[in-house]
C-alpha cells in the first residue's frame, strides 16, 4: 500500500466515522490535494466538510483553531510545513497553550498535517524540517510516520486525539509502497502516540531515525551487517512525546548510539535524544553519541550541493563505524 | 516579450530533459505585464516578484545566461546556483527576488519603497524618488500581508506600484471561488489610493497605465494599485497537469496572446516589416540557445561553496572545538570540515 493511499484511507475512514471531522487547506478539494492525499474526499463528503481555502495560512489556521475550541475536529493541511510559519502563531499560541491557560476547560482537538523536510531541488524556503521546532513546544504532540502502517495508524490516532497534533509527512515518501497486514487495513486500526518501533533488531549500535531517514538507516544497516556490525534501527514515530524508555533500553543493550535526522543540527531532535540518553544511561555508553543531521546551511538549490547538505546512507554508515571502533578518547587525543 | 516567451519555452524543454528540477513556474501569456511595466523603469528602481520571476528578471536586465545558469544550478547563475527558479536576486539590477510564499514579497517591496523615500527626505540623496514595483497574483490579494502593506504605503505615501497579475487561477482554485469581491482594483480606494483595472494581454494599454502609476510614485504622490487581467498559458508549475481549467477559457485567452497582438499592430501600422520581426525572433532564439550552452558548460558549484553566504560575517558559525573561529580553519573554507 502506498503511503499516499494509507493517508487517504485514514482520512476517509475518520471522516465517515465522525461528522465533526473536517478537512481544510489549499487545493484539498477540487484539485484533489496538492499531493493527491485528499483525492475523492470532496466528492464523498461535500464542500462543507472538505474546504478549499484561499492562500491565507494565518487566516484559515486561526479559523480551524477556533472551530476546535467549539467542539469540531478540523484537520488543517499545509501545502508544506514551511508554509505553516505564516500560521505558527495560531499553532503555538492559540492551539498548543490553550488547554493549559484555561486549566483544562477548553481542549483543542486539531490536527495540522502536511509534508515536512526536503524534497528534490525545491530550494531553501521549501526544504526545512520542522520536527525540532514543534517538538520543543509544550502542549503539542508531534508525529512523524515512515511506512504506510505508520501513516494510517498515526493519522487515525492524531484525528481521534483531543489535543493539537502536528503530523509531519514527507513528500518523497508519498509514492513509496510498503506491505501491510490485514490488521492495518481494518478501520479501527490505531497506533499509540508516544511509542517508537524497532524496525530491525541488532546488538552493536543503536540508530534512531524518523520519517525518510528510517529508510536510509535500514540501508545503512545492510551495509554495516557486511562488516559484522549489527545495527538496531529505531523508528521514532513520535517526536513529542519522545519514546525515551525504548531508546534507553536499546542503548543499554548495544552501548552505542547514532541519531539521524534531516533537519538543522543545532537544537535538533538528535541533540534532545543525546541529552536525554546521557541523563538516563550515561554509564552504559561505550562511545560518545554521534549525530547525523542536515548541514548547518539553508538548503542550496544546485543538485550536488543539496546532496551534500542532506544526510546520505554513507554518512550513517561512517558514523556507526566511528561509534563502534572508537573507545572513549582522552580530550587531547580526539581526532575527527 | 519574445525573449520572455522563448526563454520560458526553453525552460520547459530543459526541465523535461532533466537539466532543471524542483519547482519551475512559467510565465507564458503574461509577458505584456512584465514588459509593459519594467521597461519604463530606471536601473535604480526596484522590482520585487514572486516565484514566477524568470521573465521579471529578464525584463529588468539580468542576462539570460545568468538566469539560465541559475536554473541549471550552476555556479555562474545570478545567485551562484544557491537560489534557484523561485529566488532570483540581483543587486546590480535591483531585482529583490524571487519569493516563494505569496504575499511575502509585498512587505519587502514596501520596505524598499520606504528606503527610497527615506534616502531622499532624511539623507538628502538624489532629487527624484526611486520607484518600487511589487508583482503578485490574484491569490495574494486575499492575504493579510497585502492589506497591511496597502495601508502603510498609502499612509506614508510610499513610491510603490502594486501590480496584480490577475491570471484568474491559483493552482486549481479559481479566483472567483476564493474571493468575496473578485474586482481587485476596488481594494485600492478602500485604502486611499487609486485602483486601476487594465487589460493585461495588451502591452500598449499596460504601458499607458504603468506610465501614469510610475509617474505618480516618482512625483511623491503615493502608491497605486493596478490590476492587470491576464492569463497563464501553461499550468501553475511544470508539475501541474492543468486539468481543471476549462479549455474554452484557455482558447479565449490564447486568441489574445500579447505577442501575436503586438505583431499584428506593428505590421498594420507599418512600424516594421514582417521580415524585420523575423530577424528579431531569430536573434532571440540565438540568445536563448547561447544561454543554454553557457549554462550547460558552466561548472557545478564547488564543495567549498556549500558553507558560503550563510552569514555576511562568517564568524556567525561560531567557535570550533580547537578554540578558534570555525571560519578561520582552512578546512572550513575548503569545505572539508565537518558541519
Amino acid at each position: 500500500m502506498m503511503v499516499r493511499e494509507a493517508l487517504n484511507s485514514a482520512l476517509d475512514e475518520e471522516m465517515s466515522a465522525d461528522p465533526k471531522v473536517l478537512l481544510m487547506g489549499e487545493e484539498v478539494g477540487e484539485y484533489q490535494g496538492a499531493y493527491k492525499i485528499s483525492k475523492g474526499l470532496l466528492e464523498k463528503y461535500g464542500p462543507e466538510r472538505v474546504l478549499d481555502t484561499p492562500i491565507t495560512e494565518a487566516g484559515f489556521t486561526g479559523i480551524g483553531v477556533g472551530a476546535a475550541f467549539y467542539g469540531l475536529k478540523p484537520i488543517v493541511e499545509f501545502m508544506t510545513f514551511n508554509f505553516s510559519m505564516q500560521a505558527i502563531d495560531h499553532i503555538i499560541n492559540s492551539a498548543a497553550k490553550t488547554s493549559y491557560m484555561s486549566a483544562g476547560q477548553i481542549s483543542v482537538p486539531i490536527v495540522f498535517r502536511g509534508p515536512n523536510g526536503a524534497a528534490a531541488g525545491v530550494g531553501a524556503q521549501h526544504s526545512q524540517c520542522y520536527a525540532s521546532w514543534y517538538a520543543s513546544c509544550p502542549g503539542l504532540k508531534v508525529l512523524a510516520p515512515y511506512s504506510s502502517e505508520d501513516a494510517r495508524g498515526l493519522l487515525k490516532a492524531a484525528i481521534r486525539d483531543p489535543d493539537p497534533v502536528v503530523f509531519l509527512e514527507n513528500e518523497l515518501l508519498y509514492g513509496e509502497s510498503f506491505p501491510v497486514s490485514a490488521e492495518v487495513l481494518d478501520s479501527s486500526f490505531c497506533l499509540p502516540i508516544g511509542k517508537a518501533k524497532i524496525e530491525r533488531e541488532g546488538k552493536d549500535v543503536t540508530i534512531t531515525a524518523f520519517s525518510k531517514m528510517v529508510g536510509y538507516a535500514l540501508k545503512a544497516a545492510e551495509i554495516l551487517a557486511k562488516d559484522g556490525i549489527s545495527a538496531e534501527i529505531i523508528n521514532l514515530r513520535s517526536i513529542r512525546p519522545l519514546d525515551r524508555p525504548a531508546i534507553n533500553a536499546s542503548v543499554r543493550k548495544t552501548n552505542r548510539l547514532v541519531t539521524v535526522e534531516e533537519g538543522f543540527p543545532q537544537h535538533g531532535v538528535g541533540a534532545e535524544i543525546c541529552a536525554s540518553i546521557i541523563e538516563d544511561s550515561f554509564g552504559y555508553l561505550d562511545a560518545p553519541v554521534e549525530r547525523i543531521t542536515g548541514a548547518d546551511v539553508p538548503m542550496p538549490y544546485a543538485a550536488n550541493l543539496e546532496r551534500m547538505a542532506l544526510p546520505q546512507v554513507d554518512d550513517i554508515v561512517r558514523a556507526a563505524r566511528r561509534a563502534c571502533y572508537r573507545s572513549v578518547p582522552m580530550a587531547a587525543a580526539q581526532s575527527y | 516579450m519574445v525573449l520572455g516567451r522563448a526563454f520560458e519555452d526553453m525552460c520547459a524543454q530543459m526541465y523535461y530533459r532533466g537539466k532543471m528540477f524542483g519547482f519551475v513556474h512559467l510565465y507564458n501569456g503574461q509577458e505584456a505585464v512584465s514588459t509593459g511595466f519594467i521597461k519604463l523603469l530606471k536601473k535604480e528602481d526596484y522590482v520585487v516578484s514572486t516565484y514566477r520571476d524568470h521573465v521579471h528578471a529578464l525584463s529588468k536586465g539580468v542576462p539570460a545566461r545568468a538566469v539560465m545558469s541559475e536554473l541549471f544550478g550552476k555556479t555562474t547563475g545570478c545567485c551562484r546556483g544557491q537560489g534557484g527558479s523561485m529566488h532570483m536576486f540581483s543587486k546590480e539590477h535591483n531585482l529583490l527576488g524571487g519569493f516563494a510564499f505569496i504575499g511575502e514579497g509585498i512587505p519587502v517591496a514596501t520596505g524598499a519603497a520606504f528606503t527610497s523615500k527615506y534616502k531622499r527626505e532624511v539623507l538628502k540623496e538624489g532629487d527624484s524618488e526611486d520607484v518600487t514595483l511589487a508583482f503578485f497574483g490574484d491569490g495574494t490579494c486575499n492575504n493579510g500581508q497585502f492589506f497591511e502593506c496597502l495601508n502603510l504605503a498609502a499612509l506614508w505615501k510610499l513610491p510603490i506600484v502594486f501590480v496584480v497579475e490577475n491570471n484568474l487561477w491559483a493552482i486549481g482554485m479559481s479566483h472567483l471561488r476564493a474571493t468575496s469581491d473578485p474586482e481587485i482594483w476596488k481594494k485600492g480606494p478602500a485604502f486611499g489610493m487609486p485602483g486601476v483595472h487594465v487589460d493585461g494581454m495588451d502591452v500598449l494599454k499596460v504601458r499607458e497605465v504603468a506610465k501614469a502609476a510610475i509617474g505618480r510614485a516618482r512625483r511623491g504622490e503615493g502608491p497605486t494599485l493596478v490590476e492587470c487581467e491576464t492569463y497563464r498559458f501553461r499550468g501553475h508549475s511544470l508539475a501541474d497537469p492543468d486539468e481543471l481549467r476549462d479549455p474554452a477559457e484557455k482558447a479565449h485567452y490564447a486568441a489574445r496572446d500579447p505577442i501575436i497582438s503586438l505583431k499584428k499592430y506593428i505590421i498594420e501600422k507599418s512600424l516594421a516589416s514582417e521580415a524585420e520581426l523575423k530577424v528579431i525572433e531569430k536573434k532571440i532564439d540565438e540568445v536563448v540557445e547561447d544561454a543554454v550552452e553557457f549554462a550547460n558548460e558552466s561548472p557545478l558549484p564547488p564543495r567549498s561553496q556549500l558553507l558560503e553566504n550563510v552569514f555576511a560575517d562568517p564568524k556567525g558559525f561560531g567557535i570550533g572545538p580547537d578554540g578558534r573561529y570555525r571560519c578561520e580553519d582552512p578546512k572550513f573554507t575548503e569545505g572539508t570540515a565537518h558541519v
